[in-house]
C-alpha cells in the first residue's frame, strides 16, 4: 500500500469515526453553514462538534503549516482529504474568509508573530473576519478608495466609509484598505490593515439584497485607532496584498461551480417532472441544457484541479485565478437557472409550508451576485486579455 | 497524480511538436490536397513516425512498441491537430493497435510490430450511417462453414482506401462480435470518401465476405468490451485532437489581433474582442484539463474512464469549434479565403467533432449515466 493509500484508510476511519450525523448530506438551508466567530451559532450540537474536531486537526486549512495550527498536508494528501469529505457528503466545517483570502495573504506577507497570534484562530473558527475593500465610489475601480489612515506616530485614525462589506455585523475583525499616502499615484498609496470590529468609531448598517437577506452592511469609520502592529507588507504597498488576496478570494468563488453538497441537477428535475417512457426525463430541451451544465461542471471541476496543479508546480500565472472566478460564477448562475427551471412553481414558492423557507429561489437570487463580487466577470475578463493575453491597450 | 504533464511527457510533446514543425507542417497538407494525391496521405511520413515511436505509442515493447500510455498517444494526436497532418495515427495506432493489444490472437498481434513500424495501415470500420452510433450496429455475420459471412455497409472508416486489414464490427448471433478482414478479399468494395478536411476515409461495403473463424477478434458476442476500450481511447485523443486544433486556430487569432489595424487602432485594443477572446481562452483551458484528465483516467484504469472520455469529447469539441468560429469571424474577410489557414481549421474540427460521436452524442450518454 502507498503512502497516500494509507492516509487515505485513515481519513476515512477517522471522517467515519468523526463527522456527525448532522454535518452530513445537503444542506437543508443556509442555517446549516458554520461560519465560527467569538458570536459562533450553530444549527445543531453536531454542527459545533465537526467543527471543533477539524480545527483541532487543521483541517479546516488543510495545506496550512502545522506551526500556524494548519494540516501540514501535502497537495496530494489535501486531493485524498477532499475526495473522502465528498464520499460521505461532509458539509463544510468550517466557511471562512479567513481560511479563504486573509490567510493566505498572511502566510506571503504577514511577519512571524502576525502568523503565530492570527492564522491558529482562524483555522479553529474563533475569529471570524470581514473584508474592507468595496467604497461607493470605488468598486471595479478598488485602487481609487478614499478611506483615509492619519499617522499618528504608534498608531493610526481611520476615517471613512465602505460598503457591501459581507456580513460585517457578525464578523470579529476586518481586513480593510486604507489611503495612507493621498500624494502618491492611487495604487502606490494604500496600505493593508487589521482591526478589530469592536473597536469605539466602527459602526454597521445591514443591507437587505434581492433574496431578502441581509448579508453584507455599509460599514462607517469614525476615527477608528488602528494599532501599527497590524500593518500586513510594506507601508503604501497595501495593493500588493490586496491583490495576492483577491486571488485567492476569486478561485474561491470560481470553487461554487463546482457544486459541494448540493444535489445534482438532472436529480431536482426527475423529482419535479418525472420521466418518459423510455426513462428519460420528460422534457427533452430541459435535459439537454442540463446534460450540457453538467459537462461543463465536469470539465471546470478539472480545470480547478489543474490550476491547484500547476500553482504547486510553479507553473500557473497569477492572473489565472480570474479564469476560475469568470467560469465559476458563471457556471453557478447557470446552475441555478435551470434549478428554477427545473422545479417550475416550486420553486418559485418564497414563503410557504413546503418552501423550506424559499430557499430555491433565494439561493437563485444569491448567485447572482457570484458575477459581482471579488471583481465583475467583465473585469476578470479585462485583467485575462491584459495579463494573460497581453492584448494591446488592455 | 497532478493534472499536469510529466517531464517525460513534456519532452515527449517537445519531439512530437518538432518533429511534425518541420516534416509535416500544414503546408504538408495542402501540398497533398492540391496534387489530388491518391493516398491522401504520406507513407513515408508514417514509416517516419514509427521511426520516432509514435507509431507505436500504446503498443507494448514485445510488439515493437513504446509501451506507453494513453497520455502520451494524447500528447501525439493534440501536436497532429495543431498541424493538421493526414495520418494514420488514430485509425492505426490507437483504434486498431488498442483492439488487437487487448483481444488479439497471437496471429493477429502479428500486425503490431507492423503498426509499431509505421509499414502497416489498419483500420476501425464501426459507423454505418452519418451518425457515431455503435449500439445500433446493421453489419451481420451469420455463420457459414467453419467461419461466418458478412453483409452491411460501413462508412467514415478512416484511411479505409489504404489499409492493409479492417477491424469490421458486425453483429453476430451471439452479440457485437469484431472481425480482422483483409480489404481485398472478394465481396469488400472501399470508395475513397474525400472529406471536407482533406483527410482521409472511406465507404465499405461487405456482400457475403467470407472470413474463417479465427478472423474473429476475442470470442463470438463479447466484442463490446473490446470496442469500448478503443472508442474510449479515441475519443480521448479525438479531444486531444480537438484542443490541439482549437488552441491553434486561437494562437493565430491572437497573432492578428495584435497587429491588425483599423481606425487607426490595433483591433485587439477593441474590449468586445478582448472579452471574446478572453472567454475563449478560459474554454480552452477547460478542454485541456477535460482532456488530460480523461487519458490520466484511461492510464489509471478507473472506472469512470469511458465517461471521462465522452466529458472531454463533449468539451472539446464545443470549444473548439468555438474557436475556429471565432478565428474565421476575427479575421475577417480574410478569414474566408482558401490561402490563409484558419479556414482549414475550422473544417477540421467539423470533422473530428463528427468522429466517435459529437457533443450531443456524449452529453447523452453523461445524461444516461447519471439517471436523467
Ligand atoms: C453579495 C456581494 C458581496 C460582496 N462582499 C464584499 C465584501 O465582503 N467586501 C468588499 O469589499 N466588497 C464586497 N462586494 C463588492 C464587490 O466587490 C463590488 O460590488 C464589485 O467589485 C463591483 O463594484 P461596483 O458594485 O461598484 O460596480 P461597478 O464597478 O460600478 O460596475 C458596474 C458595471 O460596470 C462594469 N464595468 C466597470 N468597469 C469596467 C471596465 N473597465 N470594463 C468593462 N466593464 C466595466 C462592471 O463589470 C459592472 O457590470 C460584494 C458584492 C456583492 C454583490
Amino acid at each position: 500500500m502507498s503512502d497516500l493509500e494509507g492516509f487515505r484508510a485513515e481519513t476515512r476511519a477517522w471522517l467515519e469515526a468523526n463527522c456527525p450525523p448532522e454535518a452530513r448530506g445537503p444542506m437543508g438551508s443556509e442555517a446549516d453553514m458554520i461560519w465560527g466567530g467569538r458570536d459562533a451559532v450553530f444549527a445543531t450540537p453536531g454542527h459545533k462538534l465537526w467543527l471543533e474536531r477539524m480545527g483541532e486537526r487543521g483541517w479546516t486549512a488543510p495545506e496550512w503549516p502545522r506551526e500556524y495550527g494548519g494540516g501540514g498536508l501535502s497537495r496530494e494528501e489535501a486531493k485524498v482529504l477532499a475526495s473522502e469529505l465528498r464520499r460521505i457528503k461532509a458539509q463544510p466545517a468550517l466557511n471562512s474568509f479567513g481560511v479563504w483570502m486573509l490567510g493566505p495573504a498572511l502566510l506571503a506577507f504577514g511577519t512571524e508573530e502576525q502568523k503565530k497570534r492570527f492564522l491558529p484562530e482562524i483555522v479553529r473558527g474563533e475569529i471570524r473576519w470581514c473584508q474592507g475593500y468595496s467604497e461607493p465610489g470605488a468598486g471595479s475601480d478598488l485602487a481609487s478608495i478614499q478611506t483615509r489612515a492619519e499617522d499618528r506616530g504608534d498608531h493610526w485614525i481611520v476615517n471613512g466609509q465602505k460598503i457591501w462589506t459581507s456580513y460585517a455585523d457578525k464578523a470579529d475583525w476586518i481586513f480593510c484598505l486604507v489611503r495612507t499616502d493621498p500624494e502618491a499615484p492611487k495604487h502606490l498609496g494604500i496600505s493593508f490593515v487589521l482591526f478589530d470590529m469592536r473597536t469605539p468609531g466602527v459602526t454597521t448598517r445591514p443591507i437587505t439584497l434581492i433574496s431578502g437577506k441581509s448579508p453584507f452592511c455599509e460599514t462607517f469609520f469614525d476615527d477608528v485607532r488602528v494599532e501599527k502592529e497590524n500593518l500586513v507588507g510594506t507601508l503604501n504597498r497595501g495593493w500588493d496584498v490586496a491583490k495576492y488576496l483577491l486571488a485567492h478570494e476569486r478561485t474561491m468563488i470560481g470553487a461554487m461551480g463546482e457544486v459541494a453538497g448540493g444535489r445534482p441537477v438532472g436529480q431536482v428535475a426527475l423529482d419535479a417532472i418525472g420521466t418518459d417512457e423510455a426513462g428519460r426525463l420528460d422534457e427533452p430541451m430541459l435535459r439537454a441544457r442540463i446534460a450540457e451544465l453538467e459537462i461543463d461542471q465536469a470539465a471546470f471541476r478539472l480545470a480547478m484541479e489543474r490550476v491547484g496543479d500547476q500553482v504547486k508546480a510553479k507553473q500557473a500565472h497569477p492572473a489565472i485565478a480570474s479564469m476560475l472566478k469568470y467560469y465559476g460564477s458563471e457556471l453557478n448562475k447557470r446552475r441555478h437557472e435551470l434549478l428554477m427551471a427545473a422545479g417550475g412553481a416550486d420553486a418559485l414558492e418564497w414563503e410557504s409550508e413546503r418552501s423550506r423557507g424559499g430557499s430555491a429561489a433565494r439561493d437563485w437570487l444569491r448567485t447572482k451576485a457570484n458575477s459581482i463580487e471579488g471583481g465583475t466577470s467583465e473585469i476578470q475578463l479585462n485583467i485575462i486579455a491584459k495579463h494573460l493575453l497581453q492584448l494591446p491597450g488592455a | 497524480m497532478p493534472l499536469i504533464l510529466t517531464e517525460e511527457q513534456a519532452m515527449l510533446q517537445e519531439a512530437a511538436d518538432g518533429f511534425l514543425a518541420e516534416r509535416a507542417p500544414i503546408a504538408h497538407l495542402r501540398q497533398l490536397r492540391d496534387a489530388r494525391d491518391p493516398d491522401g496521405l504520406s507513407r513515408d511520413l508514417w514509416r517516419a513516425f514509427g521511426e520516432m515511436g509514435f507509431a507505436g505509442v500504446i503498443i507494448p515493447e514485445e510488439y515493437g512498441g513504446a509501451g506507453l500510455g494513453a497520455v502520451e498517444a494524447g500528447v501525439i494526436a493534440e501536436s497532429l491537430g495543431r498541424t493538421l497532418t493526414p495520418s494514420p495515427f488514430m485509425g492505426s495506432a490507437v483504434l486498431s493497435a488498442r483492439v488487437l493489444a487487448d483481444g488479439g490472437s497471437e496471429a493477429q498481434q502479428a500486425w503490431l510490430p507492423k503498426i509499431a513500424a509505421g509499414e502497416a495501415i489498419l483500420s476501425l470500420a464501426v459507423d454505418e450511417g452519418p451518425k457515431h452510433a455503435p449500439a445500433k450496429i446493421a453489419t451481420r455475420a451469420e455463420r457459414a462453414g467453419n467461419g461466418f459471412r458478412l453483409n452491411g455497409a460501413k462508412a467514415f472508416v478512416l484511411d479505409g482506401h489504404v489499409a492493409d486489414a479492417l477491424i469490421v464490427v458486425a453483429r453476430a448471433e451471439e452479440g457485437t462480435t469484431l472481425f480482422l478482414v483483409d480489404p481485398k478479399a472478394a465481396g469488400v468494395e472501399i470508395e475513397r470518401t474525400v472529406m471536407v478536411d482533406a483527410h482521409n476515409a472511406a465507404r465499405v461495403v461487405l456482400t457475403d465476405v467470407a472470413v474463417d473463424a479465427d478472423a474473429v477478434i476475442g470470442e463470438v458476442g463479447n466484442g463490446e468490451a473490446l470496442l469500448d476500450g478503443a472508442l474510449a481511447l479515441g475519443r480521448a485523443c479525438a479531444a486531444s485532437s480537438l484542443t490541439g486544433a482549437g488552441d491553434q486556430a486561437f494562437k493565430i487569432t491572437l497573432e492578428y489581433l495584435r497587429t491588425r489595424k483599423q481606425f487607426g487602432k490595433l483591433i485587439g485594443e477593441f474590449q468586445a474582442l478582448q472579452h471574446r477572446a478572453a472567454h475563449l481562452f478560459t474554454e480552452l483551458e477547460l478542454a485541456r484539463a477535460a482532456t488530460l484528465g480523461a487519458l490520466q483516467a484511461l492510464d489509471a484504469g478507473r472506472q469512470d474512464a469511458a465517461l471521462a472520455a465522452s466529458v472531454a469529447k463533449a468539451k472539446a469539441g464545443r470549444v473548439a469549434e468555438l474557436a475556429v468560429q471565432e478565428a474565421v469571424q476575427m479575421h475577417g474577410g480574410v478569414g474566408m479565403t482558401d490561402e490563409f489557414d484558419v479556414g482549414l481549421f475550422m473544417k477540421r474540427v467539423r470533422v473530428l467533432n463528427e468522429l466517435l460521436g459529437d457533443a450531443g452524442f456524449h452529453s447523452e450518454r453523461l445524461a444516461q449515466a447519471q439517471g436523467f
